[in-house]
This record gives structure tokens, sequence and C-alpha cells, in this order.
């Protein structure tokens, strides 16, 4: 598709996200505000993330998609489809080959390594936003370090409900400095955030982008007597076995029967490619 | 044994197939030409082009087609385009004193120079559904006249040299453009009113209806509305003088408003402004009642506590692209969230259980 510039946007576009993601990358968890740009595709639906890959993508990338985990989720299908058509870059579901990776809600399994990006769909970026529905208020709130609210928040859970109410989109504390929120992946996932790749968030109709640049030190926020628990379904994958990847439930009878399956399709495919077998295999 | 839903691709493909298809609608009745939607749906097209920033009728003809009429998705369509055009400048300020107007009404003076022009107006329409048009929609040709040589002053441009009406200040430094700069507050009334003007026309409107109604309360007169062309003149640093590159059609509303004035300063009439592409009144009147609720500050107004009066509400949720993009997110699959809220919700009951069986237990022993 000639019509447009490589990945889409135009190189000036481009050079103005690039700018912002190194900024983010110098400063760890801030926020950049970024002159976002209308894609083809409609706010909400990763258009920050489709913006971070085209200033990222080069022809000799290798591009995958996730949503959820999974490869061929519609909307993963959907922008791995732009970047064919936009970028020409070939694409992979296979983590390990993959030199860009776009995610929707899950950091994939297998370990990433020092020559990937890990770029993520940002719904919210302001981690106290519903604390504080201002944008003027919360920016006040990070300049001046000041996170009494989401402590006292955290607080709030533990002495309602025994357990701090929040299971995905778990706040994290990036470098001893900016309180971030690492998009909606399952607090299953935070513990990853410390990784080899560069991780690159971005939030298209909040035009803003941050990112965690390789071996940064993540931190989960919680208490010394209620410490972080990053839990799971206490199940093993049905299809491969495993027992330390995320699972997805699946209603699978009418008699409300279930399944746990990983959610990272590549990681149960390679497992079972290398001959691991679930209870469901086990069954057939 | 069960297999995670797959062929993703394919089910899109099928889906736009089928999207495609239902757009077209019964072969047997005649396709739409664009030039059928430029002519006879103007106000849509206006709409279309308002929200969408860019001013191109054909453009947003082929917009409301391909939507299949859904007038927000064809704004969006429009926005996705533009923000693909080389920029080549910017237009020196449009002269709306200058207006060939089609329509031009002042509520607050029963006559003044250029007159009361009430131009093609719903206005004093009876709202019947007028059958003849589903049969035959042949209209006799309206009476004409000469149209005014002279420029049409404006309304407020009387009261200013009275000293009734505040004056703006005046600024040559080059506004901020919201669509090559991040949103950030204050914002300043250039950047509220660029955002106003693409802003969804229902939410203006109750914005603007919701101040009629007490929430923030200020009374607007309009004061002039007009309706008309305006050549829009470039700058081109080769020649060093500005050339007129085109007209289009705008509506300006201005309203004049009750002030009582300040310590400082003697009583003095105040103003709201509303500038839309097209024809588009309704719009452009909301507009201005907004503008001016949102001018409390500069003003010394008390802050009421009204949505209207509240900057960053009114900017952040106007955009009718971002808020149906996110409202619509949520139709995407978020079972790995819901997923991890499942956990947590069976964590927390099974807790409680607990809780109250211990309790049982207790008080039975």
């Amino acid at each position: 598709m000639s019509d447009y510039n490589f990945a889409y946007l135009d190189e000036q576009t481009k050079r103005m996200i690039r700018r912002a993601i190194l900024k983010g990358l110098a400063v760890p968890g801030y926020q950049v505000p970024f002159a976002s740009r209308e894609m083809p595709m409609p706010y909400g639906w990763g258009t920050g993330g489709v913006q971070v890959s085209a200033a990222v993508l080069t022809p000799q990338d290798r591009f995958k998609v996730i949503d959820q985990g999974a490869d061929d989720t519609t909307n993963a299908v959907s922008i791995r489809k732009f970047f064919e058509r936009t970028a020409g870059v070939d694409t992979t579901e296979d983590t390990r080959c993959a030199s860009v990776i776009q995610t929707r809600h899950r950091i994939p399994e297998a370990p990433l390594s020092a020559d990937q990006i890990l770029v993520y769909q940002v719904p919210i970026p302001e981690p106290l936003r519903f604390l504080e529905p201002r944008e003027t208020e919360t920016r006040k709130m990070h300049s001046l370090q000041e996170y009494g609210l989401m402590h006292v928040k955290l607080y709030e859970d533990i002495s309602r409900h025994g357990a701090i109410a929040t299971s995905y989109a778990y706040p994290v504390q990036v470098a001893d400095r900016y309180v971030m929120d690492p998009s909606p992946i399952p607090k299953f996932d935070n513990p990853k955030l410390d990784m080899a790749a560069i991780q690159l968030f971005g939030a298209g109709r909040e035009q803003r982008i941050y990112a965690v640049p390789p071996h940064t030190k993540v931190v989960s926020l919680d208490f010394d007597d209620y410490p972080f628990d990053p839990s799971k379904a206490d199940h093993a994958c049905a299809l491969c076995g495993a027992d330390d990847s995320y699972l997805d439930e699946v209603i699978v009878d009418d008699a409300g029967g279930r399944m746990f399956m990983c959610s990272d399709t590549d990681y149960c495919r390679t497992r079972r490619d290398a001959g691991h077998v679930g209870t469901a295999e086990e069954a057939a | 044994m069960y297999v995670a839903v797959k062929g993703g691709e394919r089910a899109i493909d099928n889906a736009h197939a089928w999207l495609a298809e239902e757009r077209r609608g019964d072969r047997d009745v005649a396709e739409l030409s664009l030039a059928q939607i430029r002519e006879q749906l103007t106000l849509a097209v206006n709409r279309v082009m308002a929200e969408g920033s860019l001013y191109d009728p054909d453009l947003a003809a082929l917009a409301i087609k391909q939507s299949r009429g859904d007038l927000i998705e064809a704004i969006f369509l429009m926005r996705a385009y533009r923000t693909t055009l080389p920029r080549f400048g910017y237009s020196a300020p449009v002269q709306t004193a200058d207006m060939a107007c089609d329509r031009r009404i002042s509520a607050t003076f029963k006559d003044a120079p250029g007159g009361q022009v009430l131009g093609p107006t719903f206005d004093y329409t009876h709202r019947l559904l007028d059958f003849k048009l589903a049969a035959d929609g042949d209209v006799p040709d309206a009476p004409a006249a000469p149209p005014r040589a002279e420029p049409t002053p404006h309304i407020a441009s009387f009261l200013r040299d009275e000293g009734l009406l505040q004056d703006e200040p005046l600024s040559d430094a080059d506004p901020v453009d919201i669509t090559r700069t991040p949103m950030s507050y204050p914002a300043g009334r250039a950047v509220r009113l660029q955002s106003l003007t693409r802003g969804d026309e229902g939410f203006i409107l109750g914005m603007a209806y919701s101040t009629q109604r007490g929430y923030a309360r200020n009374h607007a007169f309009v004061g002039e509305l007009r309706i008309g062309k305006v050549d829009v003149a470039l700058e081109i640093p080769e020649l060093g003088f500005a050339i007129d590159i085109g007209e289009i059609e705008l509506t300006e509303c201005e309203t004049v408003n009750q002030f009582t004035g300040s310590k400082t300063q003697p009583p003095q009439f105040t103003r709201g402004y509303g500038l839309v592409f097209g024809q588009s009144e309704r719009k452009a009147i909301a507009m201005a009642l907004v503008d001016r609720a949102l001018r409390w500050k500069e003003l010394g107004e008390d802050d009421l506590g009204a949505a209207a009066q509240d900057e960053e509400f009114i900017l952040s949720h106007s955009d009718n692209i971002q808020a149906t993009g996110f409202l619509e997110h949520i139709k995407l699959p978020h079972y790995v969230d819901f997923q991890s809220e499942l956990e947590l919700v069976r964590k927390l009951r099974r807790e409680a259980e607990d809780t109250v069986a211990t309790q049982v237990q207790e008080a039975a022993e």
C-alpha cells in the first residue's frame, strides 16, 4: 500500500513520537504528553500502542500483536493486518522471534530479551485517575511525589475486604519515583515488569506516552504486613499442563462446566509442540 | 475437546463483506450519489465537516454514504483522513465582517445596518410532515433579490463603539493548534474555542442548555447570528503577501450577556462567541453560550460548581470521536482482567463465608 508513508504515520509525526519515547525512557514512569493523531481505528482500541509501534518499527522488524495474550483475538488480528498493509513488515506469533510486540492486557509468559520492545496499549494512563479525576490535580501530585491517596485507597481495601481489591492495572512505583499504571494487565504479570526488554506505553486518546527502560526497578505497591500477591487461578492449563502461566477460564457446557487454559496462546502451543499435555488432552 | 475460538481473520473479512452489502441496501432501489447527499442532505454534510474539522463537502458526502448515515462514524472517517494530509500553512484569520450573508439576524435590535435577513431557515415552518415530498420533490424557484453589495457590519461593533460591550484583548500571538499540541490545562480561550467548534453538537447543546436552566446561569441575548461565505486567504512566503485560495461557508454567533461590573470596571455587556463550518446555527449558538460560561474566571465571576464552567470537564469530554471510541472499546475482549476480578471475588467470598461459619460455630458453642 504505497498511498501512505511507511507504517502509516508521516515522518514528522514519528519524530515527534520518538522524542516523547526518549523522554519517557529518560524519566521512567513519567507520563509524557504527546500530540496524538487520529488513527484509522477508534480511540480506545489501541491507537496509542499503534502510534508507538509505528514510530519504532523499521522495515527489518518482526512484529507480533497480542490481545488478552492471544494472537488470534479480533482486534489483534486487525492491528497486525494494519501494519502488514502499511509497513509491510514480517509478522510472527512466536514471542521469541518478534522484535516488536504490541500487547493489550498481558505480558507474554516467555521472558523477553534485550533486543525486543514491548509496546502496551493503555486506556487510562493515570494511576491516580479514579481517586482524582482532574488532570491538573494529578499532575501536581506526581510532581510532588504525593502518593498518600493511593496508599489510603489500598489501606481502605484491606480494612473493607481484608485484601487489596485490585486485581488488574495494579499500581507500581518505577525507579523509586513515579507511581505508574502498568495498563490493565493482571497483577500476575506485575513481577515481569522488571525485564531485559524496553517497555513502551502508549495512550492515544489521553495523549500520553511513558516507558520503563530495561532492568528498571518496578515495585508493586503494598504494605509490609499485606505483601503484594501475584495470584492466579489455582489450576494447571488443560491443554499443555502448565502451572506457571496465567489462565483463561472457559465455560464448556450448559451445566456450567469450566476449563482453564493458557491465556498466552504462543506459550501454550510451544509447550504442546514440545510434548507437554494437559488433562483435556489426556482425556481425549 | 474444547477448541479456543480461532479464525478471527476470516470472521472479520466476512463481517466487512456483510456490512458492505447492508450499506447498499435493496439493490432494486437506486444507489445514492455523492452529489445527492451533498445537495440534499447539506446540513448533515455541514455537521460532518464541522466536527470532522475538514471543509470538503464532497468528502463529507462520501463519509456519510460510507457510514450508512451514522454521522459520528462519518466524522471519524473525516478526521482519520484529515490527519494524513500534509500541512502547507495556516490561513490568515477569516474576516467575518466581510461575510456575504445568506442569513443575518439580531435578537437585540429591531433593525440595524444590513437589516434582518432570515435566509433559508426552518425557524417559522410548522413542523408538519410534508407528504407531498414523499411523492414529488419538485419546488418552484424562490423569489430572488440582488445581494447587498457593501459589507454587513457586526452588531457588536455598535455596542462596542459606545463602550457598552467589553472589548476583547487583541493579540498577534499564534494560537495553539489543538491537532498538533497535546491538551494541557488551563487551556485558554483560543484552545477552548477550537475544541468547542469541533466538539459534539449534542454535548455542546446539552451544556449550553444547562446554563439556561440555572447551572451557572448567564442570560444570553443573540446579539447576532450570521451565515454566509467568507474568503480564505493564505500568505505565500515566496510572494510576500496573502492571496485568496477559496471560500467557505460559516455560521457565526455573538451573544451579549449581562455583566454587572466590578470594582475596577464599570457595568458592561460581555460576549460569548461561536463559529462553525457550514450552516450550523444550533451548534454556533450553543458554542457561544458555553464559551461565555467558561469565561467566568477572567470576568471575575463566582465558580458555581456548574459543569459548563468547568474547562477540564468540558474540553476532555466534548470530542465525540474520543468519546465513542472509548465507550465502544468495552466491546473488545476483557477476559484477562475479568478473570483476575473473578479470582478476587471468589477469594473474598470464600473468606467471608469462612468468617460467617466461624461465627455460627462460636455462637453454637
